[in-house]
């Protein structure tokens, strides 16, 4: 009876200790669970970062110390636990979700604007301002594994790289601002990186998308009435313009906020592209590359993107009129919703299925959550100065 | 929070106007030096402007001015370039770059505040 006592005192004991650990462990973020439902809104002017649950749709905590985050961008390690933040400042950082830390952050250029990660996830890719190229790190250690310095191949020095995207078989492909070159970077086989270069695309490609079947890679022209297309799966044929003015040779409205590409929109047969300088949304047939038609929007568009369905693409806009937000059904090209969040409406993300889309407004310092059938807030949480917003769903698709 | 937030609150919950001058005052003298040759833009809209540089500038050129797109704005990169050059470029734009003509958006006046404000540093600041 006595050795029976002792062991349930021992027993007792045994579990408190369990449980006390296992507290620990949920104070620390380790509590068992999946990252599916998580994401990060980029808090941009204080070089933070929340994490947030789209379940709960709450925020759960907040990263510190990731520099200037003003146009950043994340990208996510394919088991969606580690997010890499491409940060201004040449900032590389990551950052650990479930723990909510930084894991490892390397300062790796001066002045920096995007990045990839390779179709393996073993490859980090950031493309750089100054000096202007790509260097690419090792996911796991940050540790460079290859530099590419983007000479311009007629001689006028390194330039500014831009539109940068993991494409299929191990690739990456990126635009030459100012050289209006794409090149890319092969690397399936790390130790013979192999470069193909595209040269005379036109003129300041200034963003880069790649379709989500990894097929085609747009960069569209800020100099140009058009945008350079590439078919990776028949490359030999080189870079073709496509949309070859489409505003008409009219003169560009002042363009006050560079529109961004990633974040594109295919729905059902036609890609919706923002128009550079124009109220308009432009519909593209991929594959012919026409143009079968335009919508007019509230502004100039920044983003264009379609909920994870298709059916439907919301659209925000440029300064001034960036506190609006325009829903475009797509079966009848009709715009059927509009409203206005507040000022300054940065970034909209849609959930993995597109039941909610999370639209960050900067100067009201919000985040707010929509339903995108009735489009009703379910939510509104305070955020610094957000901008990007980034769910861990990105870790499972090409070009994001 | 700092004094951004703190200012941002008051304007988005306005009380009493003399108030809201007074402490709008009280930041410019802590953090920003005062600009005089400016009376006729109201110190509510320097600050506007301020932030205008910052986020909307800042988009092209870096929150802080430091580059990207856009060339840098930082002190030593315009200390030799004569004012009235840059309040043309900022109110006509530069043809054949993104840089676009803001005179559809701005006075020429607050286009001439950006430009000492970009000279002298005198950009908003925001605790990290």
């Amino acid at each position: 009876m006595r050795s029976l006592g002792k062991i349930s005192t021992f027993l007792a004991t045994a579990a408190l200790l369990i449980s006390a650990m296992a507290n620990a462990q949920a104070d620390d973020g380790l509590k068992l669970r999946g990252t599916g439902d998580l994401g990060l809104v980029i808090e941009r002017a204080h070089g933070s970062i929340q994490i947030i649950d789209t379940t709960q749709r709450a925020a759960l905590g907040r990263v510190k110390g990731l520099g200037d985050l003003s146009h950043a961008s994340a990208v996510y390690s394919r088991d969606g636990r580690y997010a890499y933040i491409f940060g201004r400042d040449g900032g590389l950082s990551k950052v650990d979700i479930l723990q909510r830390r930084i894991a490892k952050r390397v300062v790796q250029s001066g002045n920096s604007i995007g990045g990839a990660i390779s179709q393996d996830g073993s490859l980090v890719a950031v493309s750089n301002y100054k000096p202007g190229g790509v260097k690419v790190f090792d996911a796991a250690t940050l540790e460079l594994v290859a530099d590419i310095p983007a000479q311009a191949s007629d001689g006028s020095g390194l330039s500014k790289v831009v539109g940068l995207a993991d494409a299929p078989g191990q690739r990456f492909i990126f635009s030459l601002y100012n050289a209006g070159e794409i090149w890319i970077a092969d690397f399936s086989d790390r130790g013979n990186v192999k470069l193909t270069k595209y040269t005379d695309i036109g003129e300041l490609p200034y963003d880069g998308l790649i379709t989500d079947d990894g097929r085609y890679y747009i960069a569209g022209l800020f100099g140009e009435d058009g945008m350079a297309m590439l078919d990776l799966w028949q490359p030999e044929k080189g870079v073709r313009r496509i949309l070859d003015g489409y505003g008409r040779g009219e003169e560009k409205l002042p363009v006050y906020k560079m529109p961004h590409l990633e974040g594109w929109a295919r729905a059902g047969d036609v890609i919706f592209l923002p128009a550079v300088g124009r109220h308009e949304v432009l519909m593209v047939a991929p594959g012919s590359w026409k143009e079968v038609g335009r919508i007019a929007v509230h502004g100039q568009p920044i983003f264009a993107v379609a909920r994870p369905d298709g059916r439907q693409v919301w659209v925000n806009f440029a300064h001034p009129l960036n506190d609006t937000v325009q829903v475009i059904d797509v079966p009848s090209r009709k715009i059927v919703h509009e409203f206005k969040p507040g000022k300054a409406v940065l970034h909209l993300e849609f959930t993995p299925r597109g039941e909610q889309v999370w639209i960050s407004v900067r100067d009201a310092n919000r985040v707010d959550v929509y339903d995108t059938e009735s489009f009703a807030r379910l939510q509104t949480l305070p955020a610094q100065k957000p901008s990007g917003i980034f769910l861990t769903a990105r870790a499972n698709r090409i070009g994001l | 929070m700092g004094k951004i937030a703190l200012f941002l609150r008051i304007r988005a919950f306005p009380i009493r106007k003399c108030f809201r001058a007074c402490l709008t005052a009280a930041l410019f003298a802590t953090s920003i030096t005062p600009v005089c040759s400016e009376e006729s833009i109201s110190t509510a809209r320097q600050t506007e402007l301020l932030y205008l540089l910052q986020q909307d500038c800042g988009s092209c050129h870096g929150l802080t001015l430091k580059g990207g797109l856009g060339t840098p704005l930082l002190p030593e990169n315009l200390a030799d370039k004569p004012d009235d050059a840059l309040v043309e470029i900022i109110m006509q734009g530069l043809p054949g770059t993104p840089m676009p003509p803001w005179r559809f958006l701005l006075k020429e006046q607050e286009a001439a505040f950006l430009v000492r404000a970009m000279k002298t540093g005198q950009t908003l600041k925001i605790e990290q």
